[in-house]
C-alpha cells in the first residue's frame, strides 16, 4: 500500500503532458477529419487526389510509424526544431485520426445528399445554402456515434508519445520502472487505472452522442 | 545529427536490413491475430453468463482492457508480470507481443461475435426451439452459419488494423521492420529513410488488403442482403465514389 502513495504522485506528473497532447489532437484531428471530407467531395481533381492521397498514406501504415517519422522529419526536412517532440506527437495523432474521420465525414455527407439534395434545389437553395442548412446538420448527426468511438482511440494513442522522449504518464511510470524493476506490476497497474479514469468521462460523452444521433430520427 | 535532406544511397542501403524483418512482423501479425480470434470467443462466453454481478464484472474488465492503452498492457505483460508473485513468469519478447496485444484486441474480436449472434433473427431462434432441436444442434446448424459470414468483412478489418497496430512490438526488442529500421537509424544516425521505407512496406501491405477486403464485404451484402455494418460503410462508398 505504501507503495502505492509513492507511485501515485509521480504519476500525477505527466497527466498535465497526457491531458495537453489529447486536447490537441481532438481539436486538430476533428478539424482535419472536417476539411479532408469536405475536400474528398471537391469537385477540383487536384484537391480531391491530393486529399485522398492524405487519407489513404496515414490510415495505410502505423501510427508509431507515423510518429516517429514526424519527430525525425520535421527537423530535416521542415527546420521545425523547437518543441518539435510536441509537435510531432499532436501531429501524428490528428493526422491519422483526421484521416480515419475524414471518412466517416464524407461518408455521412454522401448518405444525407442522396435523397435531401433534390428537395433542396426544389426549394431555389444555392449550393452552399444547401450544404449549410439541409445536408450538413443532418449529416452531423450522424457523424456522431463514430466521432465518440475515436476519442477514446485518441486518449489510447496519447500514450505512444513517451517514445519521442515526452513526459506523459506513461514516460514517469517506465522511469519508476527502471528504478525498482520489482515495481512494476504496481505501476503499470496503476498507468491503466490513469488511463482508465480518463476514459470513463469519453466513454460517457460517446453514449450522449450516440444516444444524441438516435433522437427523434426513425 | 546530420542535417542534410533526403539521402537516397542511405535509402538503398538500409532498404535490405529494414526488409529482414517483414518475416517477423508478418508472423508476428498472424500470431496474434489467431490468438485474438480464439481468446474473443472467450469474452463472448463470459458476456452470455447470466448471473448479474459476474456479468457486470466481466463487462467491465473488458471495457477496462479495451479503453486502456494497448503500449502500457504490452509493457505490463513485458515487464511487470514476471514480478508478480505466485503466478508470474518471464515471457520472451515475441510471445509477450502475442499475449499483450492479442488480449487488447480479442474484446474487440469478442464485441464482433456477439454482434453476430444477435444479428441473426428471433424467429429462427424460435423455429430452432419449435422443431425441438437439441442446444448443440441449434448453435451448430441454425446460428452459427447465419452468424458466422456476416462478421467475416469485419474480421477481416481487424486483421488490417492489428497489423498496423503490431510494430508496438519495437518498443520491447521484437526485431520487426520498425525495430531494424530504429537499429539502423541509431548506428548511422540517420532515421529518415529507413522509417519512410517502413511505411512504404506498410503501404504496399495494407492498401491491397483493404480494397480486398471491400470486395469481400460487397460480395457478402449482396449475398445476405444485410444492411452495412458501421464503419466499414464508408469505406465501400468510396470504391463506389471512385467508380462512378
Amino acid at each position: 500500500m505504501n507503495a502505492i502513495s509513492e507511485i501515485f504522485p509521480v504519476l500525477m506528473q505527466g497527466i498535465g503532458i497526457t491531458i495537453q497532447v489529447l486536447i490537441g489532437s481532438i481539436i486538430l484531428g476533428y478539424l482535419m477529419a472536417f476539411i479532408a471530407g469536405f475536400c474528398r467531395l471537391s469537385k477540383n481533381p487536384i484537391i480531391k487526389y491530393l486529399t485522398t492521397f492524405y487519407v489513404e498514406v496515414f490510415r495505410g501504415t502505423s501510427l508509431i510509424v507515423q510518429l516517429f517519422w514526424l519527430y525525425y522529419a520535421l527537423p530535416i526536412l521542415f527546420g521545425i526544431d523547437l518543441g518539435s517532440d510536441y509537435l510531432a506527437g499532436v501531429l501524428a495523432i490528428a493526422l491519422n485520426y483526421g484521416a480515419y474521420m475524414s471518412e466517416i465525414v464524407r461518408g455521412s455527407i454522401l448518405a444525407v445528399s442522396k435523397g435531401q439534395t433534390e428537395a433542396a434545389t426544389a426549394l431555389n437553395m444555392s449550393s452552399f445554402q444547401r450544404m449549410r442548412l439541409v445536408i450538413f446538420p443532418q449529416a452531423v448527426r450522424m457523424m456522431l456515434p463514430e466521432f465518440g468511438n475515436y476519442l477514446i482511440q485518441m486518449l489510447k494513442a496519447t500514450s505512444l508519445v513517451s517514445l519521442i522522449g515526452m513526459t506523459d504518464i506513461l514516460y514517469y511510470g517506465d522511469i519508476l520502472r527502471s528504478n525498482n524493476l520489482s515495481q512494476a506490476p504496481t505501476v503499470y497497474f496503476l498507468v491503466l487505472i490513469f488511463y482508465f479514469i480518463m476514459a470513463l468521462p469519453l466513454i460517457w460523452l460517446t453514449k450522449k452522442m450516440e444516444a444524441a444521433s438516435k433522437k427523434g430520427v426513425a | 545529427m546530420d542535417n542534410s535532406n533526403w539521402q537516397w544511397d542511405t535509402f538503398f542501403e538500409a532498404f535490405p536490413m529494414v526488409l529482414e524483418g517483414l518475416g517477423i512482423t508478418l508472423g508476428l501479425t498472424v500470431a496474434t491475430y489467431l490468438f485474438a480470434l480464439i481468446f474473443g470467443f472467450v469474452w463472448t462466453l463470459l458476456s452470455a453468463i447470466r448471473f448479474k454481478p459476474l456479468k457486470w464484472l466481466f463487462r467491465w474488465v473488458m471495457e477496462f482492457i479495451r479503453s486502456t492503452p494497448p503500449l502500457v498492457q504490452l509493457f505490463f505483460i513485458f515487464y511487470a508480470w514476471p514480478m508478480v508473485p505466485v503466478v508470474g513468469f518471464a515471457l520472451d519478447p515475441f510471445t509477450s507481443a502475442i499475449l499483450g496485444l492479442g488480449i487488447h484486441f480479442s474484446t474487440y474480436i469478442g464485441e464482433v461475435y456477439r454482434s453476430g449472434i444477435e444479428a441473426v433473427e428471433d424467429g429462427q431462434w424460435e423455429a430452432a426451439r419449435a422443431l425441438n432441436f437439441s442446444t448443440g444442434d441449434k448453435w451448430v446448424r441454425i446460428i452459427l452459419p447465419q452468424a458466422i459470414p456476416p462478421t467475416i468483412p469485419m474480421l477481416g478489418n481487424y486483421l488490417i488494423i492489428m497489423f498496423k497496430e503490431i510494430p508496438l512490438a519495437s518498443t520491447i526488442g521484437v526485431a520487426g521492420i520498425l525495430n531494424l529500421a530504429n537499429s539502423y537509424g541509431a548506428a548511422n544516425f540517420r532515421y529518415l529513410e529507413p522509417l519512410t521505407i517502413v511505411a512504404l512496406l506498410f503501404l504496399v501491405l495494407s492498401y491491397p488488403s483493404a480494397i480486398l477486403i471491400n470486395r469481400l464485404e460487397r460480395r457478402m451484402n449482396r449475398r445476405f442482403d444485410k444492411k452495412e455494418t458501421s464503419g466499414s460503410k464508408t469505406i465501400k462508398e468510396e470504391k463506389e465514389g471512385a467508380a462512378s
